[in-house]
């Protein structure tokens, strides 16, 4: 549904949008005020994206919108109407060896260079790495670093991280 | 969160009409829904902005108009921006995450409210948020907040890095609103906080910005964005300077100095680029232009150490400009 040109929706009715979760296209009714964040979790049971502060400040809610990496947590779902969105459940599915299950580049880089502990941060690392790949600026460790820095790891897995990142560009842990 | 109408605008006259008491635009998200989670904005409607046509990055004149809805990040990794406004790159580089910079908007980050705690806290006063409560970061936690241009009212300071790159490059905003359009010398958009620190800016209720201009690109070598935080990436400035040079040899022709975090506003003192122009680009001028604009600063009980850290990043950012060394994004190390 196209809202352009039309009347306010008001507070009580939920607004119809389409979004592409991880390949698969779903239409759905959501109130206003739902975080992409919350309907991924709380409605959808996509629960692989966490919920680390709910305020831009950790990281941990990063998900592809467009191939582009953003806070879920401070973006509303009816304004990502119409918008593919990939969070770490659809990670697998992406690149070349789409549809056959088997983990992305980066997910077995995480797991060769032991790049988290608890796990809590991972899902919006990897989003977060693979973001960061698709923009194509950060080139040297210290950029990835940089680029990386509004990922927050509690358990300080941060070497290890930019060692898997640094491995993925330079076309190993395939 | 509260309950609100939403509306999506289509027009830029759309979403002027749509507009109303208690209404509010919304683009990246980042700041106001940031807010609302905290109850500190609490808008009955909120008015999407984000399918207007205003992301376009396009010539203008001798200069570059940058769409209102262009994100930071499409902003600095233009490559007009970096070649023509490298410090503009760096200022927006050197702020918020990679992720926050692909949803933030080029408007949006103009509004950007303060981080004062107070602010955030509804549980305490705070004359910013609710006029005529208080000020409680008066002699309270005041470490983060403004040596310049405060009032009794008021010691915020404004949060943002990419509006004191726009602020030494003398932009300018263009809105639309009610009343018609109009342009904003980037000067005269923030505001000092007075009597009014409720009002962040001289944008009327309603006016909707455009777009931002840049004038003629001046600074493609000699600048620098120097951002001194508690730590290296993903925090607000306590005190940041962005400084362009134009040299004539040895010599200062032109001069731009705005600093960040030590303000309501990017803070320029105009003498002091005055004093500079003219003179050999060494230490010495340097020295002389940062301890003019220090002795204005007027610290709060837990922030005299910003006075220090001002002069210094001045003379630093000014030494970084004149040698055509900018500040590094990547490395951290102060040279
Ligand atoms: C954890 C965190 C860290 C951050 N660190 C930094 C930092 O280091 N440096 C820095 O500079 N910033 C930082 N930011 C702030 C960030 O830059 C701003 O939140 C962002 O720029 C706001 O843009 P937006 O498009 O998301 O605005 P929104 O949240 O959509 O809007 C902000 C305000 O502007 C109004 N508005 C938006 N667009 C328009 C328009 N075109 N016309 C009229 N009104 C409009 C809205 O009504 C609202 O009041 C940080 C933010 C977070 C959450
Ligand atoms: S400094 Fe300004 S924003 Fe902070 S508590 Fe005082 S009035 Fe509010
Ligand atoms: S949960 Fe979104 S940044 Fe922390
Ligand atoms: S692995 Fe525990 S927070 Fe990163």
């Amino acid at each position: 549904m196209r809202l352009e040109n039309q009347p306010p929706v008001s507070a009580d009715t939920p607004i119809g949008i389409t979004l592409t979760i991880n390949g698969q296209r779903r239409e759905l009714q959501v109130a206003p005020w739902t975080t992409l964040l919350d309907l991924l979790r709380e409605r959808l049971d996509l629960t692989g994206t966490k919920k680390g502060c709910d305020h831009g400040q950790c990281g941990a809610c990063t998900v592809l919108v467009n191939g582009t990496r953003v806070n879920s947590c401070l973006t509303l779902a009816v304004m990502k109407d119409g918008a593919e969105i990939t969070t770490v459940e659809g990670l697998a599915g992406l690149g070349d060896r789409a549809g056959s299950n088997a983990l992305h580049p980066i997910q077995e880089a995480f797991i060769e260079h032991d790049a988290f502990q608890c796990g809590y941060c991972t899902p919006g690392q990897l989003c977060s790495s693979v973001g960061l790949m698709n923009e194509g600026h950060a080139h040297t460790r210290d950029e990835i670093r940089e680029a990386m820095s509004g990922n927050i790891c509690r358990c300080g897995a941060y070497t290890n991280i930019v060692d898997a990142i640094e491995d993925v560009m330079q076309g190993g842990a395939r | 969160m509260n309950r609100f109408d939403y509306v999506r605008a289509g027009t830029v006259a759309e979403a002027v009409q749509a507009f109303g008491a208690g209404a509010r635009f919304i683009a990246g998200g980042t700041n106001l829904i940031d807010l609302m989670k905290y109850d500190v904005e609490k808008p009955g409607r909120l008015i999407d902005i984000t399918r207007l046509p205003l992301d376009k990055i396009e010539a203008h004149g001798n200069g570059l108009r940058i769409g209102a809805l262009a994100t930071n990040a499409k902003v600095a990794y233009d490559d007009r921006v970096a070649e023509r406004y490298p410090l503009l790159r760096n200022a927006i580089l050197a702020g918020a995450s990679a992720q926050l910079r692909n949803a933030a908007s080029t408007g949006g980050n103009l509004l950007q409210r303060t981080r004062c705690y107070y602010f955030y806290d509804t549980a305490t006063a705070c004359n910013k948020r609710e006029p005529g409560s208080g000020c409680p970061a008066i002699g309270g936690m005041n470490r983060i907040h403004a040596i310049f241009g405060t009032s009794e009212n008021c010691i915020a300071t404004h949060p943002s890095d990419m509006c004191i790159a726009l602020a030494a490059l003398e932009a300018t905003v263009q809105v639309s609103g009610p009343q018609g359009d109009r342009s904003i010398p980037f000067s005269e958009f923030h505001r000092l906080p007075g009597d009014t620190p409720e009002t962040d800016t001289n944008l009327a209720p309603g006016e909707i910005i455009v777009a931002v201009d840049l004038p003629e690109s001046r600074f493609p070598q000699h600048y620098t964005y120097l951002k001194l935080r508690d730590r290296l990436s993903y925090a607000f400035a306590l005190v940041s300077v962005a400084a362009a040079l134009e040299l004539d040899g040895d010599t200062v022709k032109t001069a731009r100095l705005a600093l960040g975090g030590v303000a309501h506003k990017p803070w320029r003192n105009r003498e002091a680029e005055a004093l500079l122009e003219g003179k050999p680009a060494t230490r010495e001028s340097f020295q002389a232009a940062a301890d003019l604009i220090v002795s204005e600063a007027q610290p709060q009980s837990e922030n005299g150490f910003k006075i220090d850290l001002a002069r210094r990043a001045i003379v630093r950012g000014l030494e970084q400009a004149a040698a055509g060394t900018p500040q590094s994004l990547s490395d951290k190390r102060i040279q």
